[in-house]
């Protein structure tokens, strides 16, 4: 330790006070935090690689036409089809598991590293780090979502053309419309993932360890899917989380059906804002004891 | 040296610290019990204690880290639970291992710490703290492969690149090679020579006694001593030692003289606890019985004598406080102290 270096340690008479930083600003080195982690690139990537493979084993067993949905008729025809099937294929189970990742464990990671007392005692208030973490795990969920589309579209383009293609409703819309259809299609279906992923934040908050973050959010997720297969319970699938994931159907029909997407913002609102609110309020009492 | 300049909104007669009625509390676990502190500016004040005493929690209440069961804590005027970051506007530290992102740079991760400070200015002391500590070559390597030592080094760069008025240090020195220890004795030395206020919690009690003028000892929760160390050490009673043409035939008249306690011979003369008016006496008896008198030397109880004293008196230690304990916990104390040996180093315990 060099404890003879010229210059003073102590504040300066002249030193500025220290404004707060922004919540942006934390938001932004939770990115990079993110960005610095692997166990980052372990979720995108396997949202990069289903599709991969998709496209592969379609390209190996050509099939002209068939299946049960539309689009997996139009498998060969339009390679736009690609990225709707996999966003069918992955809304279920996938791509709420790979936003669960992130959500789930990015208060208890840093709970279990002991890294939350270091950036605690710090300028930033907690609420201002809570509300970064929340953030940056919404901001992962919709890279995940919108990389998984892209790696989709552009092996289905690159396998099967840019070419026109016909709707749940059977009326076909031209290249570039279904082009913007599919990236609509997807910020839809982000409104009930980020509820799922408001809720891996909460319980990545309370009880501090990521495997119950991350297991939890998702043990929710097939929960709800078990309920809604209940006989008699018909009643209020309407406004189960995992309802809302074909919230994006309405936007491929002609005309567009709006309902489902207002139906799922105020649905998915019940599950997302009470859960960042009490992941909120945890945040802030808690006792940080750990490292 | 510049002098410390408090920041505009804070409270410029406030003390550093300044807890009152500390309690926590965990379930039936009593970690902290009624714990007062004054932390004065300019002080290096020593917080000791043996392990699961409660310093690390009153630390941790102190940073706004958890949230006392009862009673206050301020720095600088500031409760950090009411004010948030603000209260901890001038004050740097760590509590226990200083903790850092193991997959970024240790560069990188004071490059966070600054900007997570608001304060520009502290990204550009990035390169001079990681040249305080050493650890400018080792600032492109990811912390995950740091030793232990490199990453205690790391958090007092981390406390520094806030200019602190208020340094709060958990076991500094820990994982440190004696170099590395000698080296932040002296950093601490250099911080509060510029007037930045210390709170050191250690348990190397050389390093507290060299380092510190103020010092709390806790055990089970509860402060046993707060004040200034010369005082606890003058408490600790005047101890002496002599060394005389005679020591077998001192040892005997020493202990036929009323007022001459804990007498004790060793290779290094006969030590003892007396106060003045008895040394004198002692003093013509010795040259009365032609006892040659080479040296008498006045010693002070060490801190570690001290603390053991303070720290090992388990039963009064664990009562719960009555009206005015604090004051029962000192008289309790300076009893405690009466009986301290007063042996300067020699390692009689």
């Amino acid at each position: 330790m060099n404890a003879t270096a010229a210059a003073p340690i102590a504040p300066a008479s002249s030193a500025r006070v220290a404004r707060r930083p922004s919540t942006l600003v934390a938001y932004r080195w939770e990115l990079r935090k993110l960005i610095a982690q692997k166990r980052t690139y372990l979720g995108l990537g396997l949202g990069v690689l289903l599709p991969v493979i998709f496209v592969i084993v379609q390209n190996v067993h050509t099939r002209h036409g068939g299946g049960d949905s539309i689009f997996a008729a139009q498998i060969t025809q339009s390679g736009l089809a690609t990225p709707v099937l996999m966003l069918l294929f992955e809304s279920v189970f996938f791509l709420p598991l790979i936003a669960s990742l992130v959500a789930g464990d990015i208060v208890a990671a840093e709970d279990g590293n002991g890294t939350l007392k270091t950036i605690l005692t710090r300028s930033v208030d907690r609420g201002q780090v809570f509300a970064a973490k929340a953030l940056a795990a919404l901001t992962y969920a919709a890279i995940a979502v919108y990389l998984a589309s892209l790696v989709a579209t552009v092996g289905g383009i690159a396998s099967w053309g840019f070419h026109s293609i016909k709707t749940f409703s059977g009326s076909t819309v031209s290249a570039s419309e279904g082009l913007l259809l599919v990236i609509a299609a997807d910020a839809c279906y982000l409104i009930p993932l980020f509820a799922v992923a408001c809720i891996a934040v909460l319980l990545s908050t309370a009880t501090r360890n990521s495997i119950a973050g991350v297991g939890g959010a998702i043990g929710i997720v097939i929960l709800l899917y078990i309920v809604a297969g209940i006989p008699g319970l018909e009643g209020i699938k309407p406004y189960l989380l995992t309802e809302q994931f074909e919230n994006w159907h309405g936007l491929l029909r002609t005309p567009t059906d709006w309902a489902p997407v207002t139906h799922s913002l105020w649905v998915c609102a019940l599950y997302a804002v009470p859960s960042l609110i009490a992941g909120y309020l945890v945040f802030l009492r808690r006792d940080v004891a750990g490292g | 040296m510049a002098a410390a300049s408090p920041p505009a909104a804070a409270d410029t007669d406030a003390p550093p610290v300044r807890a009152r009625g500390l309690v926590k509390r965990y379930k039936e676990v009593l970690a902290v019990d009624h714990i007062d502190l004054n932390v004065r500016g300019g002080d290096v004040y020593g917080f000791l204690g043996p392990n699961g005493a409660g310093k690390t929690t009153t630390l941790r209440m102190a940073l706004g880290l958890i949230v006392p069961t009862e009673g206050t804590v301020e720095l600088f005027g500031r409760d950090p639970l009411r004010h948030g970051a603000r209260a901890l506007q001038g004050v740097a530290g760590f509590v226990e291992a200083p903790r850092f992102y193991p997959y970024m740079p240790g560069r990188r991760n004071l490059e966070l710490l600054a900007a997570l400070d608001g304060d520009d200015a502290a990204a550009e002391r990035i390169d001079e703290v990681l040249e305080i500590v050493e650890l400018a070559p080792r600032a492109k390597h990811k912390v995950g492969g740091y030793s232990h030592g490199m990453r205690q080094r790391l958090g007092i760069a981390a406390a520094l690149l806030r200019r602190p008025r208020l340094l709060i240090l958990d076991e500094p020195a820990t994982g440190l090679d004696p170099a590395g220890m000698r080296d932040m004795r002296a950093l601490i030395r250099r911080l509060a020579d510029e007037g930045i206020t210390v709170l050191l919690s250690s348990h190397q009690l050389p390093e507290v006694q060299e380092l510190c003028d103020r010092v709390a000892i806790v055990d089970k929760g509860r402060v046993v001593y707060e004040g200034a160390l010369a005082d606890l050490r003058r408490q600790g009673g005047a101890g002496y030692r002599l060394r005389s043409s005679d020591d077998a035939r001192a040892l005997e008249i020493a202990r036929a003289q009323a007022g001459v306690e804990r007498i004790l011979r060793d290779e290094h003369g006969v030590g003892f606890q007396a106060d003045e008016e008895h040394v004198g006496a002692l003093s013509l008896a010795l040259g009365a019985a032609g006892v040659g008198i080479l040296s008498l030397t006045p010693e002070l109880a060490t801190l570690e004598d001290l603390f053991f004293r303070l720290t090992e008196s388990n039963g009064a230690a664990a009562e719960p406080p009555g009206d005015g304990s604090r004051g029962a916990d000192l008289s309790r104390a300076t009893n405690e102290l009466a009986h301290v040996l007063p042996h300067g180093g020699g390692g009689s315990r």
